[in-house]
């Protein structure tokens, strides 16, 4: 049985992107990315509570400067495709290194949230699929007709169907769940880990996870509620 | 007292296995779970079967030999406690114990709870290690290395090399396991001259393996006998992100993991030629 | 057969220099032609496979456990002798020297302790430069303690851990070899024979245990590093793996075995607990730092410890050597727990323990400092006992740990087979008749790293080492011999197991050539072992086949062999009229129970040849000289 020497790489960014840790980081480093836009686009839905006026100004101010508005368009989806591949490559090589499974297993030592990545993350997938052809695109038009540029009304008859709320607030709690692990997750695998600060950096994230959660089913469930400014 | 040991049983890689209910009576608190198996295996050898393959050595919690899932949680319910040290008083009287085998590619079975762990020797092979030679050492007080740093640094190397972080690991990772070899080679200051290379060649050995990626869910910690931290894991990350990013050298050569035993490992330039 | 240990002349300082000197040289462009074969990958074996391999050579180093990592050197908790003097207490080379022929009784040969000695600082450096993390001060100096009752500090150490952490280092420099390509590293196999050829080591015959081919694999040395054969006693501090197989197999093939019978216990060992004990567990000689130990004045007392009244309490170690306390060393600290107990005043539900007791040393000091000092080995004593050290003083009683006798070597480390070399436990060389603490990594690694690479480069370069015919009758005998015992154990199906016979050879040769031994004891212990040995070979139940992984064939292929050296360590006990080190025969004691040696008619080395199944072996002497450390009674009053 001869050792056999296998998978030079001689392309150093091919070799990288290869590896598990290169994996990791770069899910790591499009994570950052898509937890800055969240943040930012909840403080941009909130003013939906300053009334129409202020989040249809909103909503016209992003589209005043179209290449600006593109270029984040295009980061954030470069982010998104590069958070995907990644986590499927994990996906498929975590299926094949356990060919067969355990017949009792115990979990002792870790979050819902952390073993629930693999599947909170394709639902939250196709939440913003839907989301995108709904609020944005206007593709999809449930409970009334979609009016390009008012953002506030097109909120309203969205969310005023109960099952659209449910599943933005079932989606929203997924995040939160993603977030969650994800935010604190992320600086381990750029290295970051320190007795002190990382349960400190645990809190933080769960922090994040609430305000996040909070932030953005607040608009359907006050639309639901009949609460509109 | 009584249990009732559920454990699997294959005769080797290629075949099929199940599981075979064996009960135990008097079975005496202060035992270890091993001695129980060793009881069970006495009866079995009387009774003309087989008995049961396990892998076991020291029996005090260091070589890493034993290791197998019981009731679904890798060397049974005791924290930082090897199945070797885990004595039967934990469990409840007529209780029934699943005992299975390390389950993972990169674990290949052996014979009923036996796996064959010669990845973790490549992945140490590929890199886990100092390059020095008998006979260039300094005196041992001409490196200074603070209290903390060796502390630190002996905290990783604590690993016995078990393989509990792969069995109990969703995604059977050995992160903890490089990460810990890593971690304890490259706080030290004898160990920073070859910190990048060793990352990148450990990390490629580990994933030529065939083990799954971390994701950082933190089962493998919390099953390790020697309670390894997370913090190592992010060592490892660290390690292979700065290596990767400035080292020169572009030479990374993992080998083809081999699962024979025929012959042994070969050398990859045989002076005999054969 | 003349026993030449080959010692240098010259002053005992330049000995190794000398004999390093007049060593040949294989031309570098030759090594990597010689092929050696090193058995067993602990301290000795790891270390030298690797070192060799550093050197050149084609190196196949050989394990029965998965990985070179499991070798049992790993479990050596307390820490690794060097005459560093760091600490500026008065230690230095020929202190250490001194102590450990001292320690050992005057029965070690001195040439090869001073070289022990002199290499012990090198193996510091080594260690720290492979990265093994030794503890160190806030200052980043390496920090030492006093242990085993030495009276300097000299003892490195990383944490309860040392043996772990040096043969990690040891591991992770043969993975480099075997990385680099000059080791083949073939773990779960085992060696069943030796093959001589033409007089000389030439080869092993190995049972694959996966599969359970038989193979040969030849080469221009063997070197033995396969620990030591505490395991005849059933219930050890050692592995259950360890045992005395490949030692065995060749001195059957013509090497000398020397001083079987200096066999040491351990004294701080948790107690037997029941019928299906299958090992002991040993917790360090440092709890004898701070613990008292006692049991009670009066026999069969049953009360539980804290029922005692200081005053019914007998701290007997303090009582009869008021100098040394509780500190005296390994052989009298056991053996007094024995007296004890003997009298029917041992504690716990079997009456083999005595009391460690922490009580005072909590008060003394506070329960947080005995936490930092102890807190694993009271985590662990918990773990397997469930009794609270803390609260309720520790049992413990003692227990075969380390073996002092072995192959014969000479100063090389060569056996009387010439190409045959052992190294660390397996041999006899160091320790004389009772081994002190901290020694055993000393002596492997110093074996491992620091001689036998030169040794074996002498040998190879003066002798002339023919081609071998792979057909050669001398490697089909040695095959075949390993197969019709692997077949004739298969084939009696009997009605007792493997375990059962090994448990109750145990508990003979414990009873009767253990902590203290009779003439008229061990004679008792030979006709028994010879009974039992009979039996074995016709009621022996191994199941399963001989072609795949099958542990209990492998435990009986082994445990056929501890007969064989439990008889020899009895003869060799008997025929040793004197009491030294761990060999303490009744017979010859002091009027206040001490062992008495007689250094006129047993100042030497015993080393047996074997002379054919059941017959009485050979006894070959080698006069043992103290030029330097002149023979004294050892007193700890």
């Amino acid at each position: 049985m001869a050792t056999t020497v296998i998978g030079t790489r001689e392309i150093r960014p091919i070799r990288f992107w290869e590896s598990t840790n290169g994996q990791k980081a770069i899910m790591a480093v499009t994570g950052i990315v898509l937890l800055l836009f969240v943040f930012f686009h909840m403080l941009g839905n909130l003013q939906f509570f300053e009334g129409r006026e202020q989040i249809n100004f909103y909503g016209a101010a992003l589209r005043r400067f179209p290449e600006a508005l593109w270029a984040a368009r295009v980061i954030l989806l470069v982010s998104v495709v590069l958070h995907i591949w990644s986590s499927v490559k994990l996906a498929v090589r975590k299926n094949g290194a356990r060919p067969t499974g355990y017949t009792a297993r115990k979990n002792i030592n870790s979050s819902y949230a952390s073993r629930t990545m693999y599947w909170s993350g394709p639902i939250l997938l196709a939440f913003i699929i839907y989301h995108l052809l709904h609020l944005t695109a206007g593709a999809i038009q449930p409970g009334g007709a979609f009016v390009e540029g008012d953002v506030y009304g097109n909120l309203v008859k969205g969310f005023s169907v109960w099952y659209v709320s449910l599943w933005y607030i079932i989606s929203m709690i997924l995040l939160g769940l993603h977030i969650r692990h994800g935010a604190w997750s992320l600086f381990q695998s750029l290295g970051m880990n320190h007795p002190r600060h990382t349960p400190l950096l645990k809190k933080l994230a769960m922090l994040f996870a609430v305000v996040v959660v909070l932030g953005y089913v607040a608009i359907p469930v006050s639309i639901l509620a009949g609460v509109r400014p | 007292m009584r249990v009732t040991l559920k454990i699997w049983r294959q005769a080797s890689r290629g075949g099929s296995g199940k599981f075979v209910s064996y009960p135990v009576d008097n079975v005496n608190p202060d035992m270890s779970m091993l001695e129980c198996l060793d009881v069970l295996n006495e009866q079995l050898i009387e009774r003309g079967e087989e008995p049961v393959a396990f892998e076991h050595d020291c029996r005090e919690g260091i070589c890493g030999s034993c290791g197998f899932m019981i009731n679904g949680v890798a060397h049974g319910p005791l924290p930082a406690t090897t199945v070797c040290q885990l004595t039967m008083r934990h469990f409840k009287d007529g209780e029934t114990l699943t005992l299975e085998p390390w389950r993972a590619r990169a674990f290949p079975l052996i014979k009923d709870l036996v796996v064959d762990r010669r990845s973790f020797d490549r992945i140490i092979a590929s890199g886990g290690y100092i390059s020095t030679s008998t006979g260039g050492a300094c005196d041992g007080n001409d490196i200074l290395v603070p209290k903390e740093t060796a502390d630190r640094a002996m905290d990783a190397a604590a690993c016995i090399g078990c393989g509990a972080c792969v069995a109990a690991c969703p995604n059977a990772s050995a992160a903890l396991f490089t990460g810990a070899k890593i971690t304890h080679l490259g706080v030290l200051p004898q160990g920073k001259p070859e910190q990048d290379r060793r990352a990148i060649a450990m990390v490629a050995q580990m994933n030529a393996e065939g083990f799954g990626g971390c994701t950082n869910i933190g089962e493998c910690t919390g099953v390790c006998p020697k309670e390894i931290p997370l913090e190592v894991i992010a060592a490892m990350n660290r390690d292979y992100l700065r290596g990767s990013w400035r080292a020169r050298d572009n030479v990374v050569t993992p080998i083809r993991p081999f699962t024979e035993w025929s012959t042994g490992s070969k050398l990859k330039n045989d002076p005999t030629g054969g | 057969m003349e026993l030449n240990a080959n010692i240098p002349s010259g002053p005992i300082e330049q000995k190794w220099d000398k004999a390093r000197f007049e060593m040949k040289l294989v031309n570098p462009a030759n090594k990597r032609r010689h092929t050696l074969i090193v058995v067993g990958s602990g301290l000795a074996g790891a270390s030298a496979a690797a070192t060799l391999g550093e050197l050149g050579y084609h190196v196949k180093c050989f394990c029965f456990q998965d990985s070179p990592r499991r070798a049992h050197s790993i479990a050596a908790q307390g820490g690794i002798n060097a005459a560093k003097n760091y600490q500026n207490d008065g230690d230095s080379v020929y202190r250490l020297f001194y102590d450990t022929v001292k320690g050992g009784d005057f029965r070690a040969r001195e040439a090869n302790v001073y070289r022990l000695a002199q290499i012990s600082v090198h193996i510091i450096d080594q260690c720290v430069a492979q990265g093994v993390p030794f503890a160190r001060e806030y200052g980043g100096t390496l920090t030492n303690r006093s242990f085993g009752g030495a009276q300097v500090s000299r003892t490195f150490y990383a944490r309860g851990q040392t043996g772990q952490q040096l043969l990690l280092g040891a591991y992770q420099a043969l993975e480099r070899q075997v990385n680099a390509g000059t080791v083949e590293m073939f773990p779960r196999t085992e060696m069943l024979d030796l093959i001589v050829i033409d007089g000389k080591a030439r080869g092993i015959v190995t049972r694959n245990l996966v599969t359970g081919e038989i193979n040969t694999h030849l080469g221009d040395a063997v070197i033995l590093g396969t620990g030591g054969y505490g395991n005849v006693f059933f219930l050890s501090t050692n592995a259950k793996g360890s045992n005395v197989t490949a030692c065995w197999r060749a001195h059957k093939r013509g090497a000398l075995f020397a001083n079987p019978c200096f066999t040491q216990i351990h004294p701080t060992c948790i107690p037997v607990s029941g019928e299906y004990q299958s090992k002991l567990t040993l917790m360090s000689e440092s709890l004898r730092n701070d613990g008292r130990i006692w049991v009670p004045l009066q026999k069969g007392d049953k009360r539980s410890p804290d029922q005692i009244p200081e005053a019914e309490r007998d701290y007997y170690l303090e009582r009869r050597y008021p100098s040394f306390g509780n500190l005296v060393p390994r052989d009298v600290a056991s053996r007094n727990a024995k007296y004890v107990c003997d009298e029917g005043r041992g504690v716990g539900e079997t009456g083999l323990g005595v009391y460690l007791d922490f009580g005072d040393a909590i008060r003394r000091l506070g329960r947080k400092t005995i936490e930092e000092r102890y807190g694993n080995l009271f985590d662990m004593y918990q773990r397997i006992t469930d009794e609270d050290p803390y609260k309720v003083p520790m049992r413990i009683y003692p227990a075969i740990h380390y073996t002092m006798g072995g192959l014969w070597v000479d100063y090389q480390l060569m056996s009387t087979i010439p190409g045959l070399f052992v190294i660390g436990e397996a041999n006899f060389s160091d320790h004389g008749a009772n081994r002190l603490g901290a020694s055993a990594l000393m002596q492997g690694l110093s074996d491992g790293y620091f001689i036998v690479p030169y040794t074996v480069g002498n040998y190879l370069a003066t002798n002339k080492l023919g081609k071998i015919d792979a057909d050669d009758p001398e490697i089909r005998n040695s095959v075949a011999c390993v197969q019709q015992t692997i077949q004739k154990l298969l084939s009696i199906n009997g009605k007792r197991t493997v375990d059962s016979f090994h448990r109750q050879l145990g508990k003979i040769v414990w009873d009767y050539c253990g902590m203290s031994r009779t003439a008229q004891g061990l004679e008792t212990a030979i006709g028994q072992i010879r009974e039992l040995r009979d039996e074995y070979w016709q009621n022996v139940k191994v199941v399963g086949s001989a072609d795949d992984l099958n542990q209990s064939l492998e435990k009986a292929g082994r445990v056929a062999d501890f007969f064989e050296l439990a008889e020899l360590m009895c003869i060799d006990a008997r025929e040793r009229n004197e009491s030294c080190g761990g060999h303490f025969r009744e017979e010859y004691q002091t009027e206040d129970g001490e062992a008495q040696r007689d250094d006129e008619n047993y100042s030497y080395v015993a080393a047996w040849g074997y002379r054919g199944y059941g017959n009485y072996p050979e006894l070959f002497k080698e006069p043992l000289d103290f030029e330097y450390v002149h023979p004294s009674q050892r007193s700890y009053k």
